[in-house]
């Protein structure tokens, strides 16, 4: 009676295992016929450029880190690109291969990814970036980036993660900031960091990117 | 006479060198017997010349270490020329090749030149593919130890993008990624392309 009992169960247990497995593989056999319209597929394609763990890969160009973004910063991103408030045509042409609905999923599963940062900055003035990260320069009218980054610097809403960002793309990103961010006249969030960018100097940009970018 | 030579090359390639390189040390010969007298690639070898030092440097570095093991010609040849060869006189042979100036092989299909271009500059979103230039930059001119692509034959560029996307290269991080969403077709127009770029500068 016992193994009666006992083989029902490892049956019925096997059943169980089968069905998920098939319905598994037939889900899988549809996404593939998707090919690149499953968020699974966009997913491993931002890995592509952007690291394996989404953790910044520094090419010709300094590909961002984007694991543990803040997702509405994502999405507020990828509709920059498309509506050319962010000027980068490379990610401009990513974006329109990315459809709005697949958006909060991919965001979703990026800001929930945790590697270690990247690192390989050259080695400069630490303290000062700290210093300026966490009190501002007040005679330069600098404020504080931990005032809206957050003291962590994991960001909020829009206002993005630059813990653990890539140190070249962190130096990029604010060199060029009011060229490529803002653009066509439309309303836009990067409007606030115009005068704070225009009152940091170069070093003092590096000495913060070296610091924000060992953040964890 | 195979082994002689064999012999000669590991030899050659061993005796480490302090001072920069010239055009008629053993080293440098050792290499251009295959590559071409002014390295700009012959049959199978690429292009030398022109090509990223830390790119070179790194990846004499793979093969003598077997991490870069696509199958024959890095098995058969590359892991056995540099199975001897210190970093110090590695560094100097990157140094040497990179400052040759590089010459386009222009060998590729020109009517495939335009998608390649395409492909290369924009990728392909809708089927996921990377845009090239993000890493390699908009003139192919590589940067680091990322290579310069631009004129390097069509033959060459063409097998390591299939190497990579029929897994038959699995060192480095992201072309075996990057290549497996490619499809014959767009490898030929990409390695077309590529051979047809200019990009002389060896400035980065």
């Amino acid at each position: 009676m016992k193994a009666v009992r006992l083989r029902v169960a490892l049956t019925s247990a096997l059943a169980v295992f089968l069905t998920a497995a098939t319905g598994q593989a037939l889900a899988g056999a549809q996404d593939g016929h998707a090919t690149a319209g499953g968020v699974e597929a966009k997913f491993e394609y931002c890995t592509t450029c952007h690291g394996a763990s989404a953790q910044g890969f520094r090419g010709f160009f300094a590909m961002p880190r984007l694991a543990g973004q803040q997702p509405q910063y994502i999405e507020n991103q990828l509709r920059a690109f498309l509506e050319r408030r962010r000027v980068n045509p490379v990610m401009a042409n990513v974006a329109h291969g990315i459809t709005p609905d697949m958006i909060p999923a991919l965001a979703a599963r990026l800001s929930a990814l945790n590697p270690p940062p990247v690192g390989g900055a050259p080695g400069g003035d630490v303290a000062l970036g700290k210093e300026i990260f966490a009190h501002g320069l007040p005679d330069q009218n600098v404020p504080a980036c931990s005032a809206c980054h957050g003291p962590d610097a994991k960001g909020q809403r829009e206002i993005p993660r630059i813990a653990g960002q890539l140190y070249w793309y962190m130096v990029g990103t604010l060199s060029i900031w009011s060229s490529e961010r803002g653009q066509g006249g439309r309303p836009d969030i990067s409007w606030i960091m115009r005068p704070t960018v225009a009152n940091l100097t170069r070093k003092q940009v590096e000495a913060l990117a070296e610091y924000v970018s060992a953040l964890r | 006479m195979k082994h002689f030579r064999m012999q000669m090359a590991v030899l050659a390639i061993s005796l480490a060198t302090a001072a920069p390189l010239l055009a008629e040390d053993l080293q440098i010969r050792n290499c251009t017997w295959c590559h071409g007298s002014s390295a700009q690639g012959y049959s199978v070898a690429p292009r030398l010349a022109g090509q990223r030092v830390d790119y070179l440097a790194n990846q004499l570095e793979a093969f003598s270490t077997h991490k870069r093991d696509e199958f024959l010609l890095s098995t058969k040849y590359m892991w056995n020329a540099t199975a001897h060869l210190d970093p110090s006189t590695a560094r100097h042979l990157a140094v040497y090749f990179s400052a040759l100036r590089p010459e386009p092989a222009k060998d590729g299909d020109i009517k495939l030149a335009a998608e390649g271009k395409i492909i290369f500059e924009n990728g392909v979103p809708n089927e996921n593919i990377a845009a090239c230039q993000a890493c390699h930059g908009p003139e192919a001119q590589g940067v680091r130890e990322i290579p310069r692509l631009g004129g390097l034959s069509y033959n060459y560029l063409k097998r390591r993008l299939e190497d990579w996307s029929q897994g038959r290269d699995t060192s480095g991080t992201p072309m075996p990624h990057v290549a497996r969403s490619l499809s014959p077709n767009q490898i030929s127009a990409l390695a077309s392309y590529m051979s047809f770029v200019e990009g002389a500068s060896s400035e980065k």
